[in-house]
């Protein structure tokens, strides 16, 4: 129950189509940037992204091994937990089915980790069947550093603080382990349709 | 975390486009330099907007301040600036977020680096150093368009001498300056902020573009990427 204030009418209206979880703002063509530290600048002479932790074995795939996995085209909507909502974004990426093939997991969570320090966590299972992406591409073009490029992960059904940029790998884990934003309040799974934003509610 | 009422017990023009709310927060339970705070305004019909702020007032404070900088065809903003009264209630969420902070017991030296508003958290971090007395070194460097659009005097004007402030001016400076003028390049850095051999704690704050260009010169000067926090807003350019 939330108090009237005095005077506001306010000035948007949300849509009504269902897309919009609750508490949030529809952004329109903006698309606002969040990082915690400096834009990582990556070789991509150097980088490699990889699957580790509790794990049969290690999968790695160097720049040139990554762009030859299969692609996919991915239409979604974003949730930021700073409230803005952005619709229909388009992103170029490979499935983290694709990218978990093969591989036994000792484990039910990963702390996913990135150039820069970054990680955060999520139940495995979120990661499978067609919900999470290691997307390169965004609108068209090569994905920009300073929205995650080279690769990023892309979770859209949870909050996009889930979605890491700079992205190495994924490490599988036995227990729950909070990540960056995660040890400092932030909910721990994440999911804007029940609103979880912070740990607590 | 839940919605607490929130009183607004003053409200003064900060800048000829920014206003400071003096709140006092229902079960407020304090906050750390540099932690923002989420607002929340609800209509008639129950329509509800919130936007996040930064608080600009110390924790040893009891009320909490924000300074809200208007944004041009922003919603919750110009209501905050023209509308809100002494006396109105509003609500509020926090305080939020544990990584873009400063407590006198971390010690110096610091280096802020502000563009415009992204100074809001620093006044904060300043108004902290003083009420505790803290001798550690802090720099702030300061870039602003126009002399007229700079936030805090208040704040900025009583500083100790462990504390330095240096403006920038990007587009209008005033008579005679004789300091920093234009964007804050690499050379601009090197000669008004912390070195690295000094091995600074930096925050930096401000719009996108502005953290992004400030935040990857330093790592360029040298500036271990891990000792720079950055907190920024709007879009990428």
């Amino acid at each position: 129950m939330s108090t009237t204030t005095r005077g506001f009418s306010g000035r948007r209206r949300q849509r009504t189509d269902g897309r919009l979880p609750p508490g949030q703002y529809d952004v329109g063509d903006a698309f606002p940037v969040l990082s915690a530290g400096p834009t990582p600048r990556v070789d991509l002479g150097t980088w490699d992204l990889t699957v580790q932790g509790q794990v049969d074995h290690v999968a790695r795939w160097t720049w040139e091994d990554f762009t030859a996995l299969p692609h996919e085209d991915i239409t979604v909507d974003l949730h930021c937990v700073t409230a803005w909502s952005k619709f229909d974004t388009r992103w170029r990426g490979v499935s983290l089915d694709t990218l978990l093939e093969g591989i036994s997991p000792g484990g039910s969570f990963v702390s996913a980790f990135c150039d820069g320090g970054y990680t955060t966590n999520l139940p495995l299972a979120d990661l499978t069947g067609g919900r999470a992406w290691a997307v390169d591409g965004y609108g068209g073009a090569p994905l920009e550093p300073v929205h995650g490029g080279p690769v990023r992960l892309l979770v859209p059904h949870l909050y996009l603080w889930k979605s890491a940029k700079w992205l190495r790998g994924i490490a599988v884990t036995e227990h729950d382990e909070p990540g960056f934003w995660e040890r400092f309040g932030y909910h721990g799974y994440g999911d804007p349709w029940r609103e979880q934003r912070y740990a607590g509610g | 975390m839940s919605w607490a009422r929130a009183v607004v017990r003053a409200t003064c023009p900060e800048s000829a486009g920014a206003v400071r709310l003096v709140l006092e927060v229902d079960g407020w339970s304090g906050h750390v330099a540099g932690q923002h705070v989420d607002l929340r305004l609800t209509a008639e019909d129950g329509y509800t907007a919130w936007r996040s702020y930064s608080i600009a007032s110390a924790p040893q404070q009891p009320l909490v301040s924000l300074v809200v900088q208007g944004v041009d065809g922003g919603e919750v903003s110009p209501y905050l600036i023209s509308d809100v009264q002494e006396g109105d209630v509003l609500e509020l969420r926090g305080p939020i977020g544990g990584h873009f902070v400063w407590r006198a017991a971390l010690g110096g030296p610091v280096q802020l680096i502000a563009g415009g508003s992204g100074v809001v958290p620093f006044l904060s971090m300043l108004e902290h150093h003083r009420l505790a007395g803290s001798d550690a070194e802090v720099r702030l460097l300061y870039a602003l368009r126009n002399p007229q659009d700079v936030l805090g005097t208040g704040v900025l004007g009583q500083v100790g001498p462990r504390v330095q402030v240096t403006y920038a001016y990007s587009r209008s400076a005033p008579p005679g300056w004789q300091g920093p003028t234009g964007r804050l390049d690499a050379g601009v850095l090197a000669e008004h902020v912390c070195g690295p051999a000094a091995a600074p704690q930096t925050f930096v704050c401000g719009p996108t573009g502005f953290v992004e260009a400030v935040a990857g010169a330093l790592v360029q000067l040298g500036h271990v990427p891990t000792s720079i926090k950055t907190e920024r807003y709007g879009d990428a350019a």
